[in-house]
Protein backbone atom coordinates (compact mmCIF):
# COMPACT_ATOMS: atom_id res chain seq x y z
CA UNK A 1 0.00 0.00 0.00
CA UNK A 2 1.22 3.46 -0.87
CA UNK A 3 1.25 6.28 1.65
CA UNK A 4 2.16 9.89 0.96
CA UNK A 5 3.68 12.04 3.65
CA UNK A 6 2.88 15.57 2.58
CA UNK A 7 6.01 17.55 1.82
CA UNK A 8 8.16 14.41 1.71
CA UNK A 9 6.96 11.97 -0.91
CA UNK A 10 5.49 8.50 -1.20
CA UNK A 11 6.26 5.32 0.70
CA UNK A 12 5.37 1.72 -0.04
CA UNK A 13 4.15 0.03 3.14
CA UNK A 14 3.52 -3.68 3.58
CA UNK A 15 -0.15 -4.63 4.01
CA UNK A 16 0.41 -6.27 7.38
CA UNK A 17 1.37 -2.99 8.99
CA UNK A 18 -1.95 -1.44 8.05
CA UNK A 19 -3.52 -2.50 11.31
CA UNK A 20 -0.87 -0.74 13.34
CA UNK A 21 -1.25 2.34 11.19
CA UNK A 22 -5.02 2.30 11.56
CA UNK A 23 -4.76 2.18 15.33
CA UNK A 24 -2.71 5.37 15.45
CA UNK A 25 -4.80 6.92 12.70
CA UNK A 26 -7.87 6.45 14.91
CA UNK A 27 -6.08 8.31 17.70
CA UNK A 28 -5.15 11.06 15.28
CA UNK A 29 -8.72 11.36 14.10
CA UNK A 30 -9.99 11.45 17.70
CA UNK A 31 -7.47 14.15 18.59
CA UNK A 32 -8.62 16.28 15.65
CA UNK A 33 -12.25 15.92 16.71
CA UNK A 34 -11.47 16.63 20.36
CA UNK A 35 -9.32 19.62 19.42
CA UNK A 36 -6.49 17.99 21.36
CA UNK A 37 -3.33 19.58 19.96
CA UNK A 38 -0.93 17.55 22.09
CA UNK A 39 -2.66 14.28 21.26
CA UNK A 40 -2.66 15.26 17.60
CA UNK A 41 1.06 15.99 17.58
CA UNK A 42 1.85 12.77 19.40
CA UNK A 43 -0.21 10.58 17.07
CA UNK A 44 1.13 12.35 13.99
CA UNK A 45 4.73 11.86 15.13
CA UNK A 46 4.00 8.17 15.82
CA UNK A 47 2.51 7.70 12.36
CA UNK A 48 5.48 9.39 10.72
CA UNK A 49 7.91 7.25 12.67
CA UNK A 50 6.05 4.07 11.75
CA UNK A 51 5.78 4.89 8.04
CA UNK A 52 9.46 5.74 7.87
CA UNK A 53 10.39 2.61 9.75
CA UNK A 54 8.37 0.07 7.81
CA UNK A 55 7.93 1.92 4.54
CA UNK A 56 10.15 2.04 1.53
CA UNK A 57 10.57 5.33 -0.26
CA UNK A 58 9.23 5.26 -3.81
CA UNK A 59 11.34 6.76 -6.59
CA UNK A 60 10.52 10.37 -7.48
CA UNK A 61 9.31 9.46 -10.94
CA UNK A 62 6.66 7.04 -9.66
CA UNK A 63 3.36 8.25 -11.10
CA UNK A 64 0.63 6.49 -9.12
CA UNK A 65 -1.65 7.99 -6.48
CA UNK A 66 -1.51 7.16 -2.76
CA UNK A 67 -4.11 5.23 -0.81
CA UNK A 68 -3.40 7.15 2.34
CA UNK A 69 -2.12 10.67 2.85
CA UNK A 70 -0.39 11.78 6.01
CA UNK A 71 -0.11 15.46 6.99
CA UNK A 72 3.38 16.97 7.10
CA UNK A 73 5.48 16.52 10.24
CA UNK A 74 5.06 20.11 11.38
CA UNK A 75 1.39 20.46 10.50
CA UNK A 76 -0.83 22.04 13.10
CA UNK A 77 -4.23 20.73 14.05
CA UNK A 78 -5.75 23.83 12.55
CA UNK A 79 -4.07 23.30 9.18
CA UNK A 80 -5.23 19.71 9.00
CA UNK A 81 -8.76 20.62 9.93
CA UNK A 82 -8.82 23.28 7.23
CA UNK A 83 -7.50 20.75 4.74
CA UNK A 84 -10.19 18.22 5.61
CA UNK A 85 -12.94 20.75 5.60
CA UNK A 86 -12.16 22.57 2.42
CA UNK A 87 -11.09 20.96 -0.81
CA UNK A 88 -10.31 24.38 -2.20
CA UNK A 89 -7.31 24.57 0.07
CA UNK A 90 -5.27 22.36 -2.21
CA UNK A 91 -4.10 24.66 -4.97
CA UNK A 92 -3.29 23.70 -8.52
CA UNK B 1 -16.16 7.27 8.91
CA UNK B 2 -12.87 6.56 7.19
CA UNK B 3 -9.64 7.31 9.03
CA UNK B 4 -7.99 10.66 8.69
CA UNK B 5 -5.32 9.47 6.27
CA UNK B 6 -7.96 7.91 4.02
CA UNK B 7 -10.04 11.07 4.06
CA UNK B 8 -7.03 13.12 3.09
CA UNK B 9 -6.28 10.87 0.13
CA UNK B 10 -9.93 11.03 -0.97
CA UNK B 11 -9.76 14.81 -0.98
CA UNK B 12 -6.81 14.69 -3.37
CA UNK B 13 -8.55 12.12 -5.57
CA UNK B 14 -11.75 14.14 -5.71
CA UNK B 15 -9.77 17.09 -6.95
CA UNK B 16 -8.12 15.03 -9.68
CA UNK B 17 -11.44 13.54 -10.76
CA UNK B 18 -13.03 16.92 -11.02
CA UNK B 19 -10.40 18.05 -13.51
CA UNK B 20 -10.63 14.86 -15.51
CA UNK B 21 -14.42 14.93 -15.71
CA UNK B 22 -14.34 18.38 -17.24
CA UNK B 23 -12.69 17.26 -20.48
CA UNK B 24 -14.64 15.54 -23.23
CA UNK B 25 -11.60 13.82 -24.62
CA UNK B 26 -9.43 12.55 -21.74
CA UNK B 27 -6.38 13.02 -23.94
CA UNK B 28 -6.95 16.75 -23.75
CA UNK B 29 -6.68 16.47 -20.01
CA UNK B 30 -3.16 15.15 -20.46
CA UNK B 31 -2.00 18.20 -22.37
CA UNK B 32 -3.85 20.57 -20.11
CA UNK B 33 -2.37 18.96 -17.04
CA UNK B 34 1.10 18.98 -18.52
CA UNK B 35 0.88 22.72 -19.12
CA UNK B 36 -0.20 23.13 -15.52
CA UNK B 37 2.70 20.99 -14.35
CA UNK B 38 5.21 23.15 -16.18
CA UNK B 39 3.65 26.26 -14.68
CA UNK B 40 3.86 24.76 -11.23
CA UNK B 41 7.50 23.82 -11.77
CA UNK B 42 8.23 27.45 -12.63
CA UNK B 43 6.37 28.55 -9.55
CA UNK B 44 8.33 26.24 -7.27
CA UNK B 45 11.60 27.48 -8.69
CA UNK B 46 10.52 31.06 -8.17
CA UNK B 47 9.48 30.08 -4.66
CA UNK B 48 12.94 28.69 -3.95
CA UNK B 49 14.51 31.92 -5.25
CA UNK B 50 12.16 34.08 -3.16
CA UNK B 51 12.90 32.20 0.01
CA UNK B 52 16.63 32.42 -0.72
CA UNK B 53 16.34 36.20 -1.17
CA UNK B 54 14.58 36.55 2.18
CA UNK B 55 17.15 34.33 3.82
CA UNK B 56 20.01 36.45 2.49
CA UNK B 57 18.31 39.62 3.66
CA UNK B 58 18.07 38.16 7.15
CA UNK B 59 21.74 37.23 7.04
CA UNK B 60 22.65 40.78 6.15
CA UNK B 61 20.54 42.16 8.97
CA UNK B 62 22.03 39.79 11.51
CA UNK B 63 25.45 40.92 10.34
CA UNK B 64 24.52 44.58 10.74
CA UNK B 65 23.02 44.06 14.16
CA UNK B 66 26.08 42.10 15.21
CA UNK B 67 28.36 44.93 14.12
CA UNK B 68 26.24 47.31 16.13
CA UNK B 69 26.41 45.01 19.11
CA UNK B 70 30.20 44.76 18.84
CA UNK B 71 30.39 48.53 18.70
CA UNK B 72 28.32 48.89 21.87
CA UNK B 73 30.61 46.38 23.53
CA UNK B 74 33.60 48.52 22.62
CA UNK B 75 31.84 51.62 23.88
CA UNK B 76 31.07 49.93 27.19
CA UNK B 77 34.75 49.11 27.60
CA UNK B 78 35.79 52.65 26.72
CA UNK B 79 33.25 54.10 29.15
CA UNK B 80 34.48 51.83 31.94
CA UNK B 81 38.05 52.86 31.24
CA UNK B 82 36.90 56.45 31.71
CA UNK B 83 35.26 55.49 34.98
CA UNK B 84 31.79 56.03 33.58
CA UNK B 85 29.96 52.93 34.75
CA UNK B 86 26.61 54.56 34.04
CA UNK B 87 27.51 54.97 30.38
CA UNK B 88 28.91 51.45 30.20
CA UNK B 89 25.69 50.10 31.71
CA UNK B 90 23.62 51.94 29.12
CA UNK B 91 25.74 50.55 26.30
CA UNK B 92 25.47 47.00 27.63
CA UNK B 93 21.71 47.33 28.07
CA UNK B 94 21.38 48.29 24.44
CA UNK B 95 23.69 45.48 23.45
CA UNK B 96 21.52 42.99 25.30
CA UNK B 97 18.46 44.28 23.43
CA UNK B 98 20.27 43.76 20.16
CA UNK B 99 21.33 40.26 21.12
CA UNK B 100 17.69 39.34 21.72
CA UNK B 101 16.84 40.61 18.28
CA UNK B 102 19.76 38.78 16.73
CA UNK B 103 18.79 35.46 18.24
CA UNK B 104 15.20 36.00 17.10
CA UNK B 105 16.41 36.62 13.57
CA UNK B 106 18.60 33.56 13.73
CA UNK B 107 15.60 31.42 14.62
CA UNK B 108 13.71 32.81 11.65
CA UNK B 109 16.73 32.23 9.49
CA UNK B 110 16.79 28.56 10.42
CA UNK B 111 13.10 28.28 9.65
CA UNK B 112 13.55 29.87 6.22
CA UNK B 113 16.47 27.62 5.51
CA UNK B 114 14.21 24.66 6.27
CA UNK B 115 11.58 25.93 3.83
CA UNK B 116 14.21 26.46 1.19
CA UNK B 117 15.43 22.88 1.51
CA UNK B 118 11.89 21.50 1.44
CA UNK B 119 11.01 23.48 -1.66
CA UNK B 120 14.21 22.48 -3.41
CA UNK B 121 13.42 18.82 -2.77
CA UNK B 122 9.80 19.35 -3.82
CA UNK B 123 10.99 20.88 -7.06
CA UNK B 124 13.23 17.88 -7.73
CA UNK B 125 10.41 15.43 -7.02
CA UNK B 126 8.00 17.33 -9.20
CA UNK B 127 10.53 17.54 -12.02
CA UNK B 128 11.02 13.77 -11.97
CA UNK B 129 7.26 13.17 -12.03
CA UNK B 130 6.65 15.71 -14.77
CA UNK B 131 9.28 14.02 -16.95
CA UNK B 132 7.71 10.63 -16.33
CA UNK B 133 4.28 12.06 -17.05
CA UNK B 134 5.37 13.55 -20.36
CA UNK B 135 6.61 10.15 -21.56
CA UNK B 136 3.44 8.44 -20.42
CA UNK B 137 1.29 11.12 -22.01
CA UNK B 138 2.92 10.72 -25.41
CA UNK B 139 2.60 6.94 -25.24
CA UNK B 140 -1.07 7.14 -24.33
CA UNK B 141 -1.83 9.69 -27.02
CA UNK B 142 -0.04 7.62 -29.66
CA UNK B 143 -1.51 4.27 -28.66
CA UNK B 144 -5.04 4.66 -27.48
CA UNK B 145 -8.35 6.03 -28.66
CA UNK B 146 -10.21 8.54 -26.52
CA UNK B 147 -12.35 5.81 -25.00
CA UNK B 148 -9.39 3.59 -24.17
CA UNK B 149 -7.33 6.45 -22.90
CA UNK B 150 -9.71 7.12 -20.02
CA UNK B 151 -8.69 4.08 -18.02
CA UNK B 152 -5.02 4.38 -18.94
CA UNK B 153 -4.85 7.95 -17.83
CA UNK B 154 -6.49 7.46 -14.44
CA UNK B 155 -3.54 6.33 -12.34
CA UNK B 156 -0.93 8.63 -13.82
CA UNK B 157 -3.24 11.57 -13.72
CA UNK B 158 -4.32 11.22 -10.13
CA UNK B 159 -0.72 10.48 -9.17
CA UNK B 160 0.62 13.67 -10.68
CA UNK B 161 -2.37 15.61 -9.49
CA UNK B 162 -1.69 14.50 -5.92
CA UNK B 163 1.93 15.57 -6.24
CA UNK B 164 0.85 18.93 -7.62
CA UNK B 165 -1.52 19.45 -4.70
CA UNK B 166 1.25 18.59 -2.26
CA UNK B 167 3.78 20.89 -3.94
CA UNK B 168 1.19 23.62 -4.26
CA UNK B 169 0.61 23.56 -0.52
CA UNK B 170 4.35 23.61 0.15
CA UNK B 171 4.71 26.74 -1.97
CA UNK B 172 1.78 28.36 -0.24
CA UNK B 173 3.36 27.65 3.10
CA UNK B 174 6.73 29.01 2.09
CA UNK B 175 5.09 32.13 0.67
CA UNK B 176 3.24 32.76 3.91
CA UNK B 177 6.42 32.40 5.92
CA UNK B 178 8.38 34.62 3.56
CA UNK B 179 5.74 37.32 3.75
CA UNK B 180 5.73 37.39 7.52
CA UNK B 181 9.49 37.47 7.47
CA UNK B 182 9.62 40.30 4.96
CA UNK B 183 7.31 42.44 7.05
CA UNK B 184 9.59 41.95 10.06
CA UNK B 185 12.72 42.49 8.02
CA UNK B 186 11.23 45.71 6.70
CA UNK B 187 10.64 46.92 10.25
CA UNK B 188 14.25 46.20 11.19
CA UNK B 189 15.54 47.91 8.06
CA UNK B 190 13.53 50.98 9.06
CA UNK B 191 15.00 50.86 12.54
CA UNK B 192 18.49 50.59 11.14
CA UNK B 193 17.83 53.43 8.71
CA UNK B 194 16.32 55.70 11.36
CA UNK B 195 19.49 55.43 13.43
CA UNK B 196 17.52 54.07 16.36
CA UNK B 197 19.88 51.12 16.29
CA UNK B 198 22.66 53.47 15.33
CA UNK B 199 24.23 53.59 11.95
CA UNK B 200 26.12 50.35 11.28
CA UNK B 201 28.42 52.17 8.90
CA UNK B 202 29.60 54.29 11.83
CA UNK B 203 29.22 57.54 9.93
CA UNK B 204 26.75 59.07 12.33
CA UNK B 205 27.37 59.02 16.03
CA UNK B 206 25.04 57.91 18.75
CA UNK B 207 24.63 59.56 22.12
CA UNK B 208 26.98 57.14 23.91
CA UNK B 209 29.68 57.84 21.37
CA UNK B 210 29.08 61.58 21.69
CA UNK B 211 29.54 61.36 25.46
CA UNK B 212 32.69 59.26 25.08
CA UNK B 213 34.08 61.73 22.56
CA UNK B 214 33.27 64.62 24.89
CA UNK B 215 35.10 62.86 27.73
CA UNK B 216 38.08 62.24 25.51
CA UNK B 217 38.26 65.82 24.34
CA UNK B 218 37.86 67.13 27.91
CA UNK B 219 40.80 64.96 28.84
CA UNK B 220 42.83 66.34 25.99
CA UNK B 221 42.06 69.91 26.99
CA UNK B 222 42.90 69.31 30.61
CA UNK B 223 46.14 67.61 29.68
CA UNK B 224 47.13 70.43 27.44
CA UNK B 225 46.22 72.98 30.10
CA UNK B 226 48.32 71.17 32.66
CA UNK B 227 51.18 71.00 30.22
CA UNK B 228 51.00 74.72 29.47
CA UNK B 229 50.83 75.57 33.16
CA UNK B 230 53.85 73.46 33.73
CA UNK B 231 55.73 75.21 30.95
CA UNK B 232 54.80 78.65 32.30
CA UNK B 233 55.83 77.83 35.84
CA UNK B 234 58.98 76.14 34.62
CA UNK B 235 57.91 72.93 36.25
CA UNK B 236 57.20 69.67 34.37
CA UNK B 237 53.57 69.04 33.51
CA UNK B 238 51.61 66.83 35.85
CA UNK B 239 48.88 64.50 34.84
CA UNK B 240 46.55 66.07 37.36
CA UNK B 241 43.38 67.31 35.79
CA UNK B 242 41.90 68.66 38.99
CA UNK B 243 43.40 71.92 37.88
CA UNK B 244 45.81 74.47 39.24
CA UNK B 245 45.68 73.33 42.84
CA UNK B 246 47.32 69.98 42.22
CA UNK B 247 49.60 71.31 39.56
CA UNK B 248 50.96 74.08 41.69
CA UNK B 249 51.11 72.21 44.98
CA UNK B 250 53.00 69.18 43.80
CA UNK B 251 54.54 68.88 40.42
CA UNK B 252 57.65 66.83 40.75
CA UNK B 253 57.04 63.76 38.66
CA UNK B 254 56.47 63.92 34.95
CA UNK B 255 53.26 62.42 33.70
CA UNK B 256 53.37 59.00 32.17
CA UNK B 257 51.05 58.24 29.27
CA UNK B 258 49.15 55.78 31.43
CA UNK B 259 48.50 58.37 34.08
CA UNK B 260 47.47 60.88 31.51
CA UNK B 261 44.67 58.52 30.50
CA UNK B 262 43.21 58.50 34.00
CA UNK B 263 39.88 60.22 34.34
CA UNK B 264 40.17 63.40 36.32
CA UNK B 265 36.59 64.03 37.24
CA UNK B 266 35.22 60.61 37.86
CA UNK B 267 32.96 61.50 40.75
Amino acid sequence: MIIRILGEGQFEVAEHTVEALNTIDTQLQAAVEADDEAGFRGALADLHALVREVGERLPDDYLGPSELVLPATDSTLEEVRALLGDEGLIPG
Amino acid sequence: MAGLMKRMSLIFKAKANKVMDRAEDPRETLDYSYTKQLELLQKVRRGVADVATSRKRLELQVQQLQQQSDKLDGQARAALAQGREDLAREALTRKSGLQTQISDLQTQHASLQGEEEKLTLASQRLQAKVDAFRTKKETIKATYTAAEAQTKIGEAFSGISEEMGDVGMAIQRAEDKTQTMQARAGAIDELLASGALDDPTGTSKDDIQTELDRLASTNDVELELAKMKGELSGAPATPAIEGASTATKTAPSPATPAEAQQPESSS
